[in-house]
Order: C-alpha cells, then sequence, then structure tokens
C-alpha cells in the first residue's frame, strides 16, 4: 500500500511547485526591494539587510559592528533607552537587529494600522541612534559575558578553533564578538564609525511580505532607508583563501562527551557544481534521519544522539563541514566512520536511488519554505543577499532536477577527501590523538 | 474518560452535520474541530497560503505519566515509533516522508507525546496513512532497541549530563515537587533509562497509544472536508483500547519551607539565579488566574528595556540579564521562574537582595497603567502576528487539547488576556510571589574559575521538551 502510494506521489511532483509572484519595487528615492504582496493578515514584514555585516570591522576594532548592533535599539532621536523601547511596545511593532559575518539584519514586523509611526521609529534608531555612555557600558557588559560564556561552551570552542585554522587573515577566522579586550576598548567613537561603514544604502537589501502596495512599500523603504549616507566608508569585504589542513586537533576539556567538528573544502553557491555539491550532501549527512552519517553513526550503531553535515556557503568563504557530540569512548570509532563515509562518497559516487530521493526531497521542501510573511521576506532579502536573480524562486527546482549521478560523481570526487579533513575535538576523545601540537586558548 | 463531555458531543454532532460554513467566519480564524466515533480528536487550521500542510498527533501521555522506577519510558518509545511497523521498515516512515520532500521529528514532554510531519499538501494522505499505520501496529525489533537505548543515553549526556545549566535545572525540579512527577526530567533519569527494555516499551505503547488518547491536529493547505475524508479512511478503523484512563497524578502537599540550593562547576562561567514558584495552571472554563500570571511574567520581565526587573535592575547596572517566566500549558500545577545574572561587580547576595526588594515594592504599589495597557498593546499585535504561523497555531491547539483544554478554551485564550485588569495581576502576584513553594537556586562558578556568563534562557524550566 505505501509503496504503491509513494510511486504515485513521485509522479505528481514532475509537475512544477505554484509560481511566487516576486514584485520588483523602486521607492521614489530610488531604494529597491522585492516583494510578494498578500492581504490575508493585516501587518507586512520586512528585511533590511546590509552586506558585508561584521566582516566591515575596521582593523584593530574588533567586534564594533557587533557592539554597535546591539546598541542601535538602546535609544533614537530625543528617546533614551526605555522611551525608545517602550515607543515601539506601544505600537505592537517588533524590530529586531542582528549581524553576523555576510551581513547585518534589521527586521520589522508592524500593524497596518500603525505601518507609518513604526517606520519612522525604525528609521530613527538607524539614522540617529543616540549610543548613550550607560546605554554601550551595559549592552558593552552583556556582549563581554557572551565572550567569556563561550569560552566555557565546547561546541563554541570547537568552532572558534575550527575558524581560526580555516581562514588566516580574513575576519572569518575570529568571532564576531571580538575579544574581551577590544570590546573593552572600544569607544563611542567607534560605534559611530562602525555604524557608517555598514549602514549605508550602497549595501542594502530589502525583503518585504504582507498586506503592503508597492507604492506603500516606495515610502517606507524611503522613510526607514532615505536618511542613511548613500554610501559606507568601508570597502566590502575581500574573499577569503581556505587555509584549512587535514589532521585532528583535540583541545582538553572535562565532559562525558566529545564535540567533534570537521571540515573540509567546500564551493560557492555560483559554482557551476553547487547544485551537485547540494545533492550530495543532503546524501551524505544533511539529510536528517535519511544521511549515511546519521544511518551509520546513530541508527545502527547509537553512538550519536545527532550527526550531520552541510555546505557552508559564505559569501566570502566556503567549506563543507559537520558536526556531532558522542561519548568520549567510542569518538575514534566516530571519526574513523565520518571518515570513511567521506571516502566512501568520493570513490562511489550515490546510487540512483540515492540521487532521486534526494532531487525529489530537495524540490519538494523548497515551497515548504515560503509559509508566511515573516519567512518570505527573510528569503527574499537572502537571495538578493547572494546576488540570486528575482526568478531564482521559479528556476531553482529545474537546476536540483538536472543533477545527474555523473555530476554528483565529479564534484565528490574534487571536494570529498577524507585526508583534506580537519577534525576539532573538544572532550577527552578515546581511540584518536591530535595529529599536531593542541592550540593555546 | 477522557472527553465524552458535552463540547465534545456537540462537535460531534454538529461534525456530523454540514456545518462547514462556521470555517469561513472570521471569529474562529479556519479554526474546525469534530471528534472521529473512535474518540479521535481532530482538529483543522486552515491556512491555504502556501502549499503546505503539517500533521501533528499528540498522545495524551507524558513522562508525568510514567510508573516510578521507569522515568524516561515515554520518551524512549517516542524513539521506538520510528521503529516500524507490518508495513514500514525501521526508519522508513522518516526515510519515505523526507523522500517526498517532507521533514518529520517527535518530541515528548511531561504531559504528551507528539510526532509530526511539515509536507506538501498533496501528499498528506501519504503521511497520514503512515502516522495511522504507527499508531496500532509498532513493531519493535530485538536488534533495535538496544541500539535505540544508547542513543537516547547519548541525547541525555549531550543535552544534560554536558552542561551544567541542565543538570542543575534537574535537581531544581526534583526539589521543587516533593510528590509531584513534574520532578522527574523527561528524558528520564540515567540509572532508570540504563534499565528500560523493548517490554517495558510495547506496555507503555499497547497500555496508552490509542485513538481516544490521542489528537490529530492538521494545519495548513487542508480543507475541513478533505481533513475529515482521510481522517476517517486512516484513523476511523482503528478501535480505541478500552476507556481512556483519567489522568491522577499525586499532587503536591501543602509546601511549608522555601527551599534553598546551590551548585558550583568550573564549567560555569557565571552565577545565575533562577526561582521557581508553584503556579496555577490553564484549566478548562478558567483561564483568568493563569491569563493574569502571563500578564505578570510579561510585565515583570518580558522586555529589558522597559519591564520593572528590566528597568530596575538591568537598566540600573544590578544585574545584566533579567527574565520572568510562565506557561500555563500544564495538566497539574506549573511554575513561574524569575531568572537573574548579576552585574559584573555585584555579589549574588547582593543581586538577590535587590531582587527581593523590587519585587517587594511591586507588592505594595501594582502595576503602571501605562506599563499594563502596553503589555496589552502587544499582546493584541500578538494575536495577528501569531495568524502568519499555521505550524505554531497547530502547536496551541495541540499542546491545549493534550493538557486537557477545549478548543473552545485555546479560542477564548487572546481574550482572557485582553481581559486581564491590574487587580487580577495583584491578586496572583501575591499569590505566587509570596508562595512558600519556591525554590531559590544559585549556578555558581567552581572556583577560581574567572566570572563570566550566560543570557538566562526565556524560562528556566529543564528541557521541556525533548525532540526525538
Amino acid at each position: 500500500m505505501i509503496r504503491a502510494a509513494i510511486a504515485l506521489f513521485l509522479a505528481v511532483l514532475a509537475v512544477p511547485a505554484h509560481a511566487i509572484d516576486i514584485q520588483d519595487v523602486t521607492s521614489p528615492g530610488g531604494i529597491k526591494a522585492w516583494l510578494v504582496q498578500d492581504d490575508s493578515i493585516p501587518f507586512v514584514a520586512v528585511q533590511f539587510s546590509f552586506k558585508g555585516g561584521a566582516s566591515l570591522d575596521a582593523e584593530g576594532k574588533r567586534g564594533a559592528i557587533n557592539l554597535m548592533t546591539a546598541t542601535l535599539e538602546e535609544g533614537a532621536g530625543n528617546r533614551d533607552s526605555v522611551a525608545f523601547a517602550q515607543a515601539v511596545e506601544g505600537l505592537g511593532a517588533q524590530f529586531s537587529f542582528d549581524v553576523g559575518d555576510d551581513a547585518l539584519t534589521v527586521g520589522m514586523r508592524a500593524l497596518n494600522e500603525n505601518r507609518d509611526e513604526a517606520a519612522a521609529l525604525l528609521a530613527e534608531a538607524l539614522t540617529q541612534p543616540r549610543f548613550d555612555d550607560d546605554a554601550i557600558e551595559r549592552v558593552r557588559a552583556q556582549v563581554q559575558s557572551i565572550i567569556r560564556s563561550e569560552a566555557t561552551d565546547p561546541q563554541s570552542i570547537a568552532a572558534k578553533e575550527m575558524a581560526r585554522q580555516a581562514w588566516g587573515d580574513h575576519p572569518y577566522a575570529t568571532s564576531i564578538n571580538g575579544t574581551m579586550d577590544s570590546v573593552a576598548a572600544l569607544t563611542r567613537q567607534d560605534l559611530v564609525a562602525a555604524k557608517n561603514r555598514v549602514l549605508a544604502r550602497d549595501r542594502v537589501v530589502v525583503g518585504a511580505a504582507g498586506d503592503i502596495t508597492p507604492e506603500e512599500l516606495g515610502q517606507l523603504l524611503d522613510t526607514v532607508l532615505g536618511g542613511l549616507p548613500e554610501q559606507g566608508t568601508a570597502p566590502l569585504p575581500q574573499p577569503a583563501d581556505l587555509q584549512l589542513t587535514g589532521g585532528v586537533t583535540v583541545i582538553d576539556w572535562d565532559s562525558p562527551q566529545t564535540v567533534v567538528s570537521f571540515a573540509g573544502p567546500g564551493l560557492a553557491i555560483d559554482d557551476p557544481d553547487y547544485f551537485a555539491a547540494f545533492v550530495a550532501n543532503h546524501i551524505l549527512g544533511g539529510g536528517g534521519f535519511s544521511s549515511r552519517l546519521m544511518e551509520e553513526i546513530r541508527e545502527k550503531r547509537g553512538l550519536t544522539y545527532g550527526v550531520g553535515t552541510t555546505l557552508a556557503t559564505g559569501v566570502y568563504g566556503q567549506t563543507w563541514q559537520g558536526g556531532m557530540a558522542g561519548s568520549n569512548a567510542t569518538t575514534g570509532q566516530a571519526v574513523d566512520l565520518i571518515r570513511q563515509e567521506w571516502d566512501r562518497m568520493a570513490e562511489g559516487g550515490v546510487t540512483d536511488q540515492e540521487l532521486n530521493d534526494a532531487k525529489t526531497y530537495l524540490t519538494g521542501e523548497y515551497p515548504l519554505r515560503f509559509d508566511g510573511n515573516g519567512s518570505i521576506a527573510g528569503i527574499l532579502a537572502g537571495m538578493q543577499l547572494i546576488g540570486f536573480p528575482i526568478d531564482y524562486v521559479n528556476t531553482r527546482n529545474e537546476k536540483v532536477e538536472a543533477v545527474t549521478a555523473e555530476d554528483v560523481k565529479r564534484v565528490v570526487g574534487r571536494l570529498l577527501d577524507a585526508d583534506d579533513l580537519r577534525f576539532v575535538l573538544v572532550g577527552r576523545p578515546e581511540g584518536i590523538a591530535g595529529t599536531d601540537p593542541a592550540p593555546t586558548n | 474518560m477522557l472527553r465524552p463531555t458535552l463540547p465534545a458531543l456537540l462537535a460531534l454532532t454538529l461534525g456530523a452535520m454540514p456545518v462547514l460554513a462556521e470555517t469561513t467566519t472570521p471569529e474562529n480564524n479556519g479554526i474546525t474541530h469534530f471528534t472521529l466515533p473512535n474518540g479521535l480528536e481532530t482538529v483543522v487550521i486552515q491556512d491555504h497560503r502556501a502549499p503546505v500542510v503539517v500533521q501533528i498527533v499528540w498522545y495524551r501521555i507524558g513522562s508525568a505519566d510514567e510508573p516510578p522506577g521507569k522515568s524516561g519510558i515515554a520518551h524512549y518509545l517516542e524513539h521506538l515509533m520510528f521503529k516500524g511497523t507490518d508495513k514500514l521498515e525501521p526508519g522508513e516512515l522518516s526515510k519515505t516522508v523526507t523522500a517526498n520532500g517532507g521533514m518529520d521529528n517527535a518530541f515528548t514532554s511531561y504531559d504528551y507525546t507528539a510526532y509530526f510531519q511539515r509536507i506538501a499538501s498533496d501528499r498528506l494522505s501519504l503521511v497520514m496513512e503512515m502516522e495511522a499505520d504507527r499508531m496500532a501496529n509498532l513493531r519493535i525489533g530485538e536488534d533495535d532497541w538496544q541500539a535505540e537505548r544508547q542513543v537516547v543515553l547519548e541525547e541525555r549526556a549531550q543535552r544534560v549530563d554536558s552542561d551544567p545549566g541542565s543538570l542543575f535545572a534537574e535537581e531544581r525540579y526534583a526539589t521543587l515537587y516533593y510528590n509531584h512527577p513534574y520532578g522527574r526530567p523527561v528524558i528520564g533519569w540515567r540509572a532508570e533509562m540504563e534499565g528500560l527494555t523493548r517490554e517495558d516499551a510495547l506496555e507503555w505503547y499497547d497500555n496508552h497509544y490509542s485513538p481516544n488518547e490521542a489528537i490529530l491536529i492538521l494545519a495548513g493547505d487542508v480543507t475541513p472536508e478533505r481533513a475529515r475524508e482521510l481522517a476517517e479512511q486512516y484513523y476511523g478503523p482503528i478501535p480505541a483500547k478500552g476507556e481512556a484512563e483519567p489522568r491522577i497524578r499525586p499532587q503536591e502537599p501543602t509546601q511549608r519551607s522555601p527551599r534553598r540550593m546551590e551548585m558550583s562547576d568550573p564549567r560555569v562561567p557565571q552565577p545565575v539565579m533562577s526561582r521557581s514558584y508553584i503556579a496555577p495552571e490553564r484549566n478548562p472554563g478558567d483561564q483568568a488566574d493563569a491569563a493574569a500570571l502571563t500578564v505578570l511574567a510579561e510585565l515583570l520581565g518580558g522586555s529589558m528595556q522597559t519591564s520593572i526587573l528590566g528597568r530596575e535592575l538591568a537598566m540600573q547596572g544590578k544585574a545584566l540579564w533579567v527574565n520572568a517566566g510562565y506557561d500555563g500549558f500544564s495538566v497539574d500545577p506549573t511554575s513561574f521562574g524569575i531568572s537573574l545574572v548579576p552585574a559584573d561587580g555585584m555579589t549574588p547576595e547582593d543581586a538577590e537582595a535587590e531582587l527581593d526588594k523590587v519585587l517587594a515594592r511591586f507588592l505594595e504599589t501594582g502595576p503602571d497603567p501605562a506599563d499594563l495597557d502596553r503589555v496589552k498593546t502587544q499582546i493584541e499585535a500578538a494575536r495577528v502576528y501569531k495568524l502568519d504561523s499555521a505550524h505554531g497555531r497547530a502547536y496551541d491547539y495541540g499542546q491545549g487539547l493534550a493538557t486537557g483544554l477545549s478548543v473552545q478554551d485555546v479560542n477564548d485564550w487572546p481574550d482572557s488576556l485582553a481581559a486581564v485588569t491590574a487587580d487580577d495581576v495583584m491578586r496572583v502576584a501575591r499569590t505566587v510571589l509570596d508562595s512558600k513553594a519556591s525554590v531559590t537556586g544559585w549556578l555558581l562558578p567552581a572556583e577560581p574559575a574567572p566570572a563570566a556568563a550566560e543570557a538566562p534562557a526565556s524560562t528556566d524550566t529543564p528541557s521541556p521538551e525533548v525532540q526525538g
């Protein structure tokens, strides 16, 4: 019964998913945005993403853009921290300010009934932040507390060591939070300079979804972004060269489990073989319970609660990476299995059954992401950040469908080699030793 | 005696007739409710904006229903539910969902165990067929149960044993509840988990997995007509296993002694205080206290800048982080939590004394009307934003029905929140914040570790849900 049903559904799947209508909007002031208009719920979600993000920190000012971002909501114009937050809450609006390696992202949800007031408040935060001394000190203490807490978190310890080994002099090599010392030294003037490096109209992309017309969105864009400088004071980041070498790094950590982090060479999202690698990753370790690594390490042997891989396609540098946690006693065995699976795929590629199942998943899953104003606004901004064309949404599944077993074989032959994999192990792993001196922390 | 009570009977009667016109009225926001003859309650939440549907089957059984000595069995069985049936090989359900572009998982809590799939709406019947199959026909192979017991032990090692915050939360809850099984961790105590067997799991399954102990939630791109047709086709033939048992658990006696706890660990970067008070839960037809507690948590700790604890402690340089949390979805009395991380230079003693001063002042003066207005405005806005996620609404109805509420109670909740007055807030604040049924815990760095901090999670309950 079930088998028959699956065959039927696979047949249905050949029909393309329903098209998503994205409008290209330009404001009277010349600011561009992508919009999916939907009037079923009386609010709009907008995501503003500024390219470069924390990778635009100035030399010696690591952590400035992160601290600046966290202080944007701490008062603007004639309102201090408390008054500003009260004004936002009084409208029922929601703002978010986040920054990562590739972008600084500002999110907004506003009700139709007071959307203009909400936009005006957000504009104040972006163009007239106060950066009051007491607010800076308070947020600085919070950031420093996060830095110290990451120093006792094995996942963070592993991630930081992997980034350090991977990215050399590039900002990707260090945490966007900065260090205790670099954050301690930041001044109000540094925050103002940080803001001018990244918050500018020449590097912003906007996605919007919800109950708003293109004309209304145009006005909102001019309100929120019109007061920003035309150009940022820092050029966009340069691409990073991957410095990673194969081997094992062990960092001693007193815990019943070892955190296992591993990474090797990846590829850019505009690489001709990207979709072949995307399919291969799903089969290797991206596909949850269905992946080869999950099958070998969790399902057959119970060595972990979860293991997975991902193509980390940063705008400025890429890896093919993964992670898991498991008992110290069996870490050596788990690492051996990961290396075996890495080479098994490099040598043998994937079966037709695996390829077909992966394509069905990846094409079927894609339309499910567009399930609300908030998610759509985020996807639209994300696509522009990467540089995708506006019709990408409706052509992307064809690119997945076009991947052949030969394509997969070619790309895994090029990228997967267990000897190129770097493992960072944080714990007291047994059955495996570091291949080079432990890093000093 | 689950609920052939009046609301369910009404729903059954109505559902048998073409009343679907009601689903288009704005008042119910696209909610339809019916019960199959075998007792399976079904809620349909319509949202046709994207071709996606979520199926969640909730069983009214969780870790708080476990017999003594078998902690972790509810969650262990949740894992074993992926090990196949007569028709499905071990792991085949998840693989089939994935191969069809969907994702699936499961989670266990004190009061329920739930299984979900999120998939293209034209494949809903496929996942309903498989979910119905494992409701009645689970098979657990000899090889599978031991490897999976190892998986749940690794899950415990990862989530709890490697994290001093989780270890401490476990002990705080074991201390908060003298007698109620909410004092046991959902994932189980390690020594008891190690002894769980295939027979324990099958007994648990046979006793509790039945359509009249379950709730089916379908949310997204599905009509009530289609939902009913598929529910009748796949779940309809499964017979109920006798009458549903009432959920009578050992209850808390009067507690007379507020408790204090302290734990030190070198992996803790900076002191964190977590205080929990036993508090009333949402009850059928009676959600006023729970609504007032929800508003109280927002007023006290909802925002770092504008809440009472935020303004008086975080903004004054006495705390790095503050939080107040409450979740009323619970069969038996739940907890109200307050947590804080002292600012650099404040001792734990001084920070706690400052907190107690602010709470005492609040109990005398009550909420500022402007604060209450703002919280209400946010609650009203959240009602609109909530409609953006059919998946999120599926959790509201599922948790509600699985903890004994009716669809009407869940529908009424935003109105209950809107109706909260300053007097209501003070009534519950006096009851809860002055209660002796409380535990105050300090998690401290082991000497001489350097100080640092971690933001308290949104609430301080110990991993309330355990993902499969």
